[in-house]
């Protein structure tokens, strides 16, 4: 097989990197990281900060003051990235995030948005009917626990540090971090342990 | 509002509508013109978006967390509180 398909979509990206580079605005290499690094950004990246935040404190504190800095030294990489900000759970108040203008995440942690995150219902009723929401999810809140929904509107990106579930005490880090899933970090449900 | 606000401070959004002035980018969201709230945290200062998206010279701006009661907005409301980025360019004192 020596021919292969090649859009006009494939052709116009090699134009532009290609452009890029011969103008010195970004080198090859650059743009190799970025692909690996676009690449390695999926929930299980965020879900092995929150792990380790529910076990050691130090770096709890570090990453609720600092989130893009916390994620970096779990080797995320966030050269290029918007400031993560980190939402804290308590038994009294739950956060839940939205960005009501358009789509802003944090892919660095999370990877690509699910497709319902972009979607003008979710959008729309996050901020005005949040607790409606959050049933449609399967997540019943407590009335007593407040819910806070934060509008991601401009230059932050915001994850939730949910609690740790009842049941996982004694368990490591990995064990951790495999009961978090990209929702429990957006606030739509909360981690679970079957 | 220029100058460094404080949190508890009480704001309103301002009540302005640029998008019916002609093209324009922004980041305060309709629901909130004329909404008034409380100043959560400082979160920084970015380039104005408003000129970013038109490639033209940014000013950095203070960018906050402001604190809004949400049955204020719609009466209907679920929830205990909404937070929003806001720029001061987009605050007045309340």
């Amino acid at each position: 097989m020596s021919e292969v398909l090649e859009t006009p979509s494939d052709r116009l990206l090699a134009a532009v990197r290609q452009l890029l580079t011969d103008k010195g605005v970004v080198s090859r290499e650059e743009i190799f990281e970025r692909i690996q690094a676009t690449d390695a950004a999926t929930p299980a990246q965020g879900a092995r900060m929150v792990a380790k935040a529910w076990v050691d404190p130090a770096f709890r504190a570090r990453m609720l003051a600092d989130g893009a800095k916390a994620a970096e030294e779990l080797g995320i990489p966030m050269r290029g990235m918007p400031p993560l900000g980190v939402l804290e759970d308590t038994a009294d108040e739950h956060n839940l995030v939205v960005c009501t203008l358009c789509s802003c995440y944090p892919r660095a942690v999370l990877g690509y948005p699910p497709f319902w995150f972009k979607s003008a219902a979710y959008r729309a009723r996050a901020v005005r009917d949040p607790r409606g929401l959050l049933r449609e999810f399967g997540t019943e809140l407590p009335q007593a626990v407040k819910l806070r929904v934060v509008d991601s509107t401009a230059d932050y990106r915001w994850m939730v540090l949910p609690l740790r579930p009842a049941g996982t005490e004694g368990w490591s880090e990995e064990q951790l971090a495999a009961v978090v899933r990209e929702g429990d970090m957006i606030g739509v449900t909360f981690p679970k342990v079957s | 509002m220029s100058g460094l606000l404080s949190p508890g401070t009480k704001v309103r959004v301002r009540d302005d509508w640029p998008e019916t002035r002609g093209a324009c980018h922004i980041r305060t969201p309709h629901y909130l013109r004329g909404a008034e709230g409380v100043v959560e945290k400082h979160l920084g200062a970015f380039p104005n978006p408003e000129d970013l998206a038109f490639a033209r010279p940014a000013s950095r701006l203070n960018l906050y967390h402001v604190r809004f009661v949400p049955q204020a907005i719609w009466p209907d409301a679920g929830g205990e509180a909404l937070v929003v980025e806001l720029y001061e360019t987009w605050l007045e004192a309340a």
